[in-house]
């Protein structure tokens, strides 16, 4: 009898992980923890794990009476498509699970799709703001930041409040990204009257940038659009200083919006960035943390201060448990049918995806501000600087 | 047409400093036909030398180039013994695995230890101006200073006895050893010189431009087309070549997009391979 009650012990002990299994919700993603992509990728991640650790500190994620546990599977992409696809469908088949955050860039999240859609999991994309992904008719992709088509529209408008008639050179990176920002961005800077001098795309490996310097010398330019991500833009900028350009006016894509991008020192001065998320923002989030909060709690954690890409990652996070609490479940079409029907303000600012079959998931409700690298009290510090209801300080025009 | 001049001279001025990475690849051919894959992590080592030193000691950047070229060749001299000494003798595939396991363990030891982010050291020297251009001082000095290395190494190799016994080594090693000339010896300085030239031409890349650890992958291909178009074994064409190359891209790039350049960069190597396989300058070879 007693090796009976050791024996449904023994099965007590064993099968107790077992519950605790079914109370845990798996979300999977890939990073970028090396290759090119690795300074604004680990810091989205960074914006992740705080939300998770949050959650998990809390009690676990309410789900009708429920409480589930976050659980992260992470694996590292190196920057490259191919692993993407590889590690995706690891995600979903092995390690099971439940919920996707995409990689980041356009370019693997548009290669992260193809494997999330064919499984039917939903992906929040925090990394990827190529609008082409959502006109595949996918139904299970949410994205929770501005699309690559309004990424400039601050940085044309606040240059053209300065001078109407300028010359703009666009030099930015050969990726989906840039180039889909670029498009878009071309259209708007003729519309608002400048004329364009120089219409230049380069490797994303490049590291010689002095053949295009020389090029926007020659073409009289008065101001750079473009750049990529954070290796190439920070490249770039170190060199349009070292090789000094002349510009009047510089906004690059991504790098700018890096606490790293201090390091360039003088070169990053007056070094404009479009971003989703400034520190200075102030919105009046409906659920989860104030900007305030959320700064802090981030700087608690890592000791750095938070970039729009971590603040992306976060975003990315309550985004989802919000709409699963909403939902009352963890099945996906639920999910994805709150998310479909949120309209709902965060710390991050505005949320709301087209629901059209042709545009399913692409984000329509969030707004961009541009920041500039100016120096308070003889140190670097991004202000933002447009639109002017956002200002925290007067733009830097002219450079030079 | 300015602006292409400019071009020019800027592509020349960097060109020089693939050069002397070349330089490094291409005497460790020379004298033990060895295709030496740890030159990417020599490169990128030279660059990681150049941001610990500057801002860990504080010490201004270009006067760490001489510590670059000394623990370079000491490192070099220790990767002889420890990956190429054994092989010597075995087919050539071994030295292509035993190099790349080294260089991908250096790698990959430095992406543990830094991760991939990017690196920057600000280097602050006055450029020169003309017309609207700019040539700023990192590249003039760093062509300078490729130009004093080439001139030592030009000296080494041709007015010291080791230098003489080097030469002695890369034409005939059998003979060579036959007249009293330590040849092992001779291998490991050969080798651990090249690594040197390799490490001090990261060193001035740094000085130019932001790196990450990846860096080396890029600068190592460069290498490899600088070497084809001087010559394999031939450090002087290696200089050349790696001049001509600089020529090329600032050049080509002022009528076609930048992104090209790689492309034209490896059509060029294809080409030389083809048309002049003993390379372009193989001329300069004494």
């Amino acid at each position: 009898m007693s090796a009976l009650r050791l024996l449904a012990a023994a099965a007590m002990f064993f099968a107790a992980p077992a519950f605790a299994e079914e109370d845990t919700l798996t979300i999977g993603m890939t990073l970028s923890q090396t290759g090119p992509l690795n300074v604004d990728s680990v810091a989205q991640q960074r914006g992740a794990e705080l939300w998770r650790d949050q959650v998990n500190e809390a009690g676990g994620l309410k789900v009708g009476d429920k409480r589930y546990k976050l659980r992260y599977v992470t694996y590292d992409d190196q920057s490259q498509g191919g692993r993407v696809q590889q590690l995706y469908t690891r995600l979903i088949v092995q390690d099971k699970a439940q919920f996707l955050f995409s990689p980041y860039s356009s370019g693997l999240c548009a290669t992260a799709a193809v494997i999330t859609e064919q499984y039917g999991r939903l992906m929040l994309i925090t990394g990827g703001a190529e609008p082409k992904t959502y006109t595949l008719g996918n139904k299970y992709l949410v994205q929770v930041i501005t699309s690559a088509d309004h990424y400039l529209s601050g940085a044309i408008g606040a240059l053209q409040s300065k001078s109407a008639h300028a010359k703009v050179a666009f030099v930015y990176s050969d990726d989906p990204f840039s180039k889909a920002v670029t498009v878009a961005a071309r259209e708007q800077a003729k519309e608002s009257g400048f004329s364009i001098v120089l219409d230049e795309s380069y490797a994303p490996a490049t590291t010689d940038f002095s053949p295009i310097i020389n090029k926007i010398v020659t073409a009289s330019a008065d101001a750079l659009l473009g750049g990529g991500h954070y290796t190439d833009g920070a490249t770039l900028a170190r060199q349009i200083y070292d090789q000094k350009a002349n510009l009047k006016y510089v906004a690059l894509l991504v790098a700018p919006d890096s606490p790293e991008f201090a390091s360039l020192g003088e070169a990053a001065f007056g070094i404009a960035v479009p971003s989703q998320w400034e520190i200075q923002a102030t919105y009046k989030p409906e659920f989860g943390p104030t900007g305030a909060e959320f700064v802090k709690a981030f700087q608690d954690k890592f000791k750095i201060a938070p970039d729009y890409h971590a603040a992306s990652g976060y975003q990315g996070g309550i985004i989802l448990q919000h709409a699963i609490e909403q939902a009352g479940s963890i099945d996906a079409d639920k999910v994805v049918a709150a998310l479909n029907a949120m309209d709902v303000t965060t710390f991050f600012g505005h949320y709301k995806i087209a629901t059209d079959a042709g545009h399913h998931g692409l984000q329509t409700a969030h707004e961009m501000v541009l920041a500039q690298w100016q120096k308070k009290n003889g140190q670097l510090e991004r202000e933002v600087v447009w639109p002017k209801s956002a200002q925290t300080a007067d733009i830097l025009y002219p450079l030079h | 047409m300015l602006g292409i001049i400019a071009s020019i001279v800027d592509g020349v001025l960097i060109g020089s400093v693939y050069g002397l990475a070349a330089m490094g690849l291409t005497l460790i051919w020379g004298v033990m036909n060895v295709v030496n894959l740890t030159h990417g992590a020599a490169i990128v080592a030279g660059m990681f030398a150049l941001y610990l030193l500057t801002s860990a000691l504080d010490l201004p950047p270009y006067a760490v180039l001489p510590l670059i070229l000394l623990g370079g060749f000491l490192v070099g001299v220790g990767l002889y013994w420890i990956a190429v000494h054994r092989m010597i003798g075995q087919p050539p595939l071994m030295f292509l695995l035993s190099t790349f396991s080294v260089n991908l363990v250096v790698i990959g030891l430095a992406t543990a230890v830094w991760g991939t982010g990017l690196f920057n050291v600000p280097v602050s020297l006055p450029g020169v101006t003309w017309q609207r251009y700019t040539f700023p001082g990192t590249h003039l000095l760093a062509a300078a200073l490729t130009a004093v290395i080439a001139g030592l190494l030009y000296l080494f190799l041709y007015h010291t006895r080791l230098g003489k016994a080097v030469r002695a080594v890369a034409d005939n090693r059998e003979a060579a050893e036959l007249s009293g000339i330590p040849t092992t010896r001779v291998l490991s300085l050969a080798f651990g010189l090249g690594v040197a030239l390799a490490a001090a031409a990261g060193m001035l890349i740094a000085t130019m431009f932001p790196f990450t650890v990846l860096a080396g992958d890029a600068y190592q291909l460069k290498s490899f087309v600088v070497t084809a178009l001087g010559g394999l074994g031939n450090p002087a064409g290696a200089l050349v070549g790696g001049v001509a190359l600089g020529l090329v891209e600032g050049f080509a790039a002022q009528f076609m997009p930048v992104s090209w350049t790689l492309v034209i960069e490896f059509v060029l190597f294809v080409l030389v391979l083809i048309i002049f396989p003993r390379g372009v300058f193989a001329f300069t070879r004494s």
